[in-house]
């Protein structure tokens, strides 16, 4: 008997992908649509954005749990400056930029001070996020008052729900983040060093890596992902709440990147796998909603299949 | 005592008592009956949920399902409800308990990483809670005592009039405070008490900590590592089932998307609490003072506002008790660092 | 036990092996790495399972499914690694598994406390057994395992390296508590890689290797030579021959200064450490364990910070802060431990061989692949590394081809001096001497090499001058003839160190 199981490792993950395709190709109706596609798409846009981050932050050995409150800072911020709150904005299009680049910027601020605690007190990144997990939002809450911001400038919004030969704009800006990402993990010095440092951070250190900076960006990294995210959450939305943008999205993100194929105990990574473990969990959950199971009823099956692609990692790494 | 030394835990719990004699003395009414009740009454479910948690993360390990495990038992509680009141603190636990094995089961016999299986155990806990649930809260049944169990004082009918009189004393006053406590508190405090004494005092309790602080040199001293292991997840379900009870019944229905957030607030309070997050050391007592800190900030809070000085929103606390966690995880890293462990570490 | 076989997959650990220990027996254990030792330990230790044979204990067949079924059957193991708990007191440690209890289960604090400091006072050592294992020394912690396994009332101790972290002064109290085993009646495997421990205790002695009983003999009728023979399975003339390392001999012609130390701290570890290297010179720097050898390594690496003294390089003063500023003014440091400091294991040979080298190879940021590839190439050739390939993973690579890329880690960057702490620890013999002769070819060609090495022979046939450090000084250098093993012993062992003197104060 030929023994199949490491091409089915190596390629388990996107045959799970076309297999769920091929299923619902079959069975669900109105599957080979344009509208379905989008509606996917758009669905796992923000997951695969923080998901990449994610990725990067996992490979070095750590986690990120602040990405759903960063995502809501940067979000709940945005509006301030297209919607004139703060000051007035002499154009629009200016202040759209500001409203862009400002939240993005703090957002990545928040993240490196992630890093800051991790490496200057050597706290466990798991604790240490957990601190902007908890205040990140409250910040957040605090600078609306915990208000709904309801806007409605198109020319923002277009970062979202603006289409470019027939695909949303988000999508791609998520196709972008990845390949970049991707790119970058594969062929540059840096991608080598972050893998090494999370496949044995004090051999990286003697080697000369520089450890400390190695996190100190992928936590950067993963903030202005998360900035990212935060955006396009409130632009297809036209309406920012620092109560919901992002809440939940670290398990979300933790769970793609999971499901991937990427080792949580960091040093081995993919950002591609990320990208197709979102796609699966989403895929997986619409199969079953548009046959009828509902919605809670995936949450469970999305347990299954965390713990399904857990447990192959380890069957491959015993 | 040779030995005595202000240890993590120690501090903590001095924190906690100067921060609540401030409050005493600075606002009317914050050691009062009604606002001793509602701090007590609100706070036990995240004591609960903390006491498990501080099992699991002494053994070095976390469990983040217990949030949407004790969301699914209010559920389940409150379907069961109208059978009883055991009906419904029995079914409630049980199911934590269920959600306690798998995780066990994950962990111990599928070796996966404590963190992803809970992980995986709180979608699933969500989920199931919502599908029993049918998307909705569930009302709980008033024909039965359930709703003592969250609701109720158990031991008011003892407390004498006389202890409201002004001129009762220090003794007197006290006795009025503690008896005034309501029936989740002496859930909690006899949940608390249980668990020190099996910390501190069982074979089993030592293995806890044993596996956390090595958990090879356990499996080769042949200790039930497996067993330990499973048994502390097993545990913090249960606590997690009772805290969801406790849920249902206090808010009178059963309510499939509280609990969100529960497990880092559970573990804030664990490591407020003076315990290590690697696990090997730490406090029963501490991880109770820990939650009651992080409990108290919102109702100082409250009545800080309420004295005008200065107007911050609710959404403050969250902000606070981050800042909380920041300084005492700093703290803690500065206290590890000279720690006998490292000296072991650097000796061989 | 008798004709034991074990394998692991394809993998054969043991094949027909046995071993056959008396009561109040002290049995030697020796093997090269991956001889099957160790797989033989934990078979009789209930840890393993054997898929083929028959094991006998006290004349009844002997099936231990866990290792805590075997101590309470009476075969205790002390690790290498001191496996207990360093956060619990030393009390628990003893007690823990089997915990003494009152009334309802509940433990007795007391008894335990009083058993501990009972059990302690056998052994004559008292100390405060409700603190904190991790409180005390490295040697008192391994007597405090010994206890443990003890008052298991084992008729058989195992003891797996258990001098590797010791002292000299500390081996003789092991080595006594031994005897004292002994005439209790206990009987003893002893495993261990010192010889000279091996015939001070050991009555007899097991020869294992590729998973084969090859020799069983009593210790006083086999030589050192024979054991050594026969645990490398070669013909004593061969032995002999070939000398112990494969460092070349005579002198050459030795360069200008490449680094001068004088007076380096290093916390409490390290107090006056002053030493030089040259040019194209093998410079060892001997000790005892804990003497501040591989915390001085690390200091000059700028691995840990030095709390005082001058460190010259290259006729530059040098403050490093970091190993990336070391590594930049062409220095390298080969780890004594490979696993947790040196290989990253799920990267490929090639990744790990450039690791230092890789920010160098790059455009605009990229790393040039094939000249990556051409580099590993040639090292993997010269150094002469057994691997599929570059792109295989290094932790698929044996013991000795991963220290091998490790070198070559440092060898491409094509560094001035290279720090080397135990360049051959844990490596068996065919690739420890083309380890060896590496090391001196490429200081043949001008680098200067700072050696740390525990085995004597290694230091003396290798270095061209010696320096020995005792309690975190320099208190000796060596040059050329002045080296012998007799000279550096001498060194190390001079006046007694306050460790010695309190350990031995005790056994009185």
């Amino acid at each position: 008997m030929v023994d199949y199981s490491p091409l089915l490792r190596r390629y388990g993950v996107f045959l799970a992908v076309v297999l769920l395709i091929l299923f619902n190709l079959a069975v669900t109706p109105h599957f080979a649509t344009m509208q379905t596609l989008s509606v996917n798409l758009t669905q796992v846009c923000t997951i695969v954005i923080v998901g990449v981050g994610m990725t990067l932050v996992i490979a070095t050995g750590g986690i990120d749990l602040s990405v759903g409150a960063l995502m809501a800072i940067a979000g709940a911020m945005s509006p301030m400056f297209f919607t004139g709150e703060l000051f007035p904005v002499p154009n629009i299009y200016l202040g759209i930029a500001l409203g862009i680049v400002f939240p993005i910027i703090i957002a990545s601020f928040f993240g490196l001070f992630n890093g800051w605690l991790i490496n200057r007190f050597s706290i466990q990144p798991i604790i240490a996020t957990l601190v902007l997990f908890i205040a990140g939002r409250g910040i957040a809450q605090v600078s609306t008052n915990g208000d709904l911001q309801v806007f409605k400038v198109p020319e923002f919004q277009a970062i979202a729900i603006g289409r470019v030969l027939g695909v949303p704009f988000q999508v791609w800006i998520m196709v972008v983040v990845v390949i970049i990402a991707a790119f970058v993990l594969r062929r540059t010095v840096f991608g080598r060093q972050v893998l090494a440092v999370g496949g044995n951070e004090e051999a990286a250190r003697l080697s000369g890596v520089p450890v400390k900076r190695v996190k100190l960006i992928v936590y950067a990294v993963s903030g202005f992902c998360s900035g990212i995210a935060g955006l396009i959450v409130i632009a297809m939305n036209s309406a920012a709440d620092a109560n919901l943008i992002g809440l939940g999205m670290e398990l979300d993100a933790i769970a793609a990147v999971a499901v991937g194929g990427t080792l949580l105990t960091g040093g081995r990574a993919t950002i591609l796998g990320t990208l197709l473990g979102a796609l699966i969990i989403q895929l997986v959950r619409y199969t079953l909603l548009a046959n009828g199971v509902p919605d809670a009823a995936a949450l469970v099956v999305k347990a299954g299949l965390i713990i399904l692609a857990v447990w192959l990692q380890r069957q491959e790494h015993a | 005592m040779k030995n005595f030394r202000i240890t993590p835990s120690l501090a903590v719990i001095l924190v906690l008592v100067i921060l609540v004699a401030i409050a005493a003395l600075r606002y009317d009414g914050f050691l009062g009956v009604y606002n001793v009740q509602s701090v007590l009454r609100y706070n036990s479910m995240f004591a609960l949920v903390a006491l498990g948690m501080c099992f699991v993360i002494m053994t070095g390990g976390i469990d983040l399902s217990v949030g949407s495990v004790a969301a699914m038992c209010s559920v389940v509680s409150a379907l069961l409800s109208s059978y009883g009141l055991f009906h419904g603190l029995a079914g409630g636990i049980a199911a934590g308990i269920l959600a306690g094995l798998i995780n066990g089961v994950l962990i111990t016999k599928l070796n996966i990483l404590p963190f992803i299986a809970t992980l995986a155990t709180m979608l699933a806990a969500s989920g199931t809670g919502l599908l029993l649930a049918g998307n909705q809260s569930v009302s709980v049944s008033y024909d039965t005592y359930f709703t003592n169990l969250g609701q109720g004082d158990l031991l008011s009918f003892m407390r004498p009039e006389w202890v409201d009189a002004d001129e009762v004393g220090f003794l007197g006053s006290i006795l009025g405070f503690i008896l005034s406590f309501p029936t989740p508190a002496w859930i909690a405090i006899l949940a608390y008490i249980i668990g020190g004494v099996v910390i501190n005092h069982t074979s089993f309790g030592r293995h806890v900590l044993a596996v956390g602080g090595g958990t090879e040199a356990s499996r080769l001293m042949g200790l039930p590592v497996n067993r330990t292991i499973f048994f502390v997840y097993v545990i913090s379900g249960a606590l997690a089932g009772l805290a969801g009870v406790i849920l249902a019944s206090q808010f009178g229905a059963g309510q499939p998307i509280e609990g969100i957030g529960w497990e880092l607030f559970a573990i804030a309070s664990v490591v407020v609490g003076g315990t290590l997050l690697s696990g090997g050391k730490g406090s029963v007592a501490g991880t109770l003072a820990g939650a009651l800190l992080l409990g108290v900030i919102f109702t100082i809070l409250n009545f800080e506002n309420g004295m005008g000085w200065i107007s911050l929103s609710a959404y403050w606390q969250s902000v606070i008790r981050g800042l909380f966690l920041l300084v005492v995880v700093i703290l803690q890293s500065r206290l590890t660092s000279k720690d006998p462990a490292d000296s072991l570490k650097a000796s061989t | 036990m008798n004709a034991i076989d074990k394998s692991f997959g394809s993998v054969t650990a043991l094949s027909a092996a046995h071993l056959e220990i008396m009561p109040a027996e002290v049995m030697a254990l020796v093997g090269q790495n991956g001889a099957g030792k160790s797989t033989m330990i934990k078979i009789l230790n209930g840890a393993f399972r054997l898929d083929r044979g028959s094991i006998q204990f006290d004349g009844k067949p002997w099936a231990a499914g866990s290792p805590q079924q075997a101590q309470r059957a009476g075969v205790s193991t002390i690790f290498q690694e001191i496996n207990l708990i360093a956060y619990r007191t030393v009390a628990e440690n003893i007690y823990l598994g089997r915990e003494l209890k009152r009334f309802a289960g509940l433990l007795d604090w007391e008894k335990m406390n009083q058993g501990a400091r009972a059990l302690l006072a056998r052994f004559s050592i008292e100390l405060d057994v409700t603190k904190p294992l991790g409180d005390f020394s490295t040697a008192i912690q391994q007597m405090v395992a010994i206890a443990r396994a003890v008052s298991f009332d084992a008729k058989l101790v195992i003891m797996d390296e258990p001098t590797s972290s010791l002292d000299e002064a500390e081996v003789a109290v092991l080595l006594n508590t031994v005897r004292q085993l002994k005439s209790e009646g206990v009987a003893v495997v002893f495993v261990s890689h010192k010889l000279d421990e091996l015939y001070a205790v050991c009555d007899r002695v097991t020869v294992m290797r590729d998973g084969r009983t090859v020799a069983v003999s009593k210790m006083a009728d086999m030589s050192k030579l024979q054991l050594v023979a026969a645990m490398l399975g070669r013909d004593l003339a061969d032995v002999r021959a070939s000398g112990a390392t494969a460092f070349g001999e005579g002198e050459k012609a030795i360069g200008e200064e490449l680094l001068i130390a004088k007076s380096v701290a290093v916390g409490r570890r390290v107090s006056d450490a002053s030493f030089d290297v040259r040019k194209g010179e093998i410079v060892g720097l001997a000790g005892l364990l804990g003497s501040g050898r591989t915390e001085t390594a690390r200091a000059i690496f700028a691995a840990d910070p030095k709390s005082k003294g001058e460190v010259r390089f290259d006729g530059k003063a040098t403050n490093f802060k970091s190993p990336a500023d070391a590594i930049a003014a062409g220095l390298g440091y080969c780890s004594e431990d490979r696993k947790v400091q040196g290989i990253i294991p799920d990267m490929s040979v090639a990744d790990n061989l450039t690791l230092a080298l890789l920010p160098t190879l790059t455009k605009m940021g990229m790393i040039d692949e094939a000249q990556q590839r051409k580099i590993v190439l040639r090292f993997i050739k010269d150094v002469g590394i057994k691997c599929s390939g570059p792109g295989q993973k290094i932790r698929e690579l044996s013991g000795g081809n991963q220290q091998k890329v490790l070198l070559a880690r440092w060898l491409c960057m094509d560094p001035k001096l290279l720090i080397l702490d135990e360049p051959t620890r844990g490596i068996d013999v065919g690739a420890k001497g083309e380890i060896q002769s590496l090391i001196q070819q490429f200081a043949d060609k001008g680098l200067g090499v700072l050696m740390i090495s525990s085995e004597l022979e290694e230091i003396v046939e290798g270095a061209d001058r010696v320096f020995v450090l005792r309690d975190g000084q320099v208190v000796a250098e060596l040059e050329h003839s002045e080296i012998s093993e007799q000279a550096v012993m001498r060194a190390m062992a001079h006046g007694a160190s306050k460790d010695t003197e309190f350990i031995e104060v005790q056994h009185g």
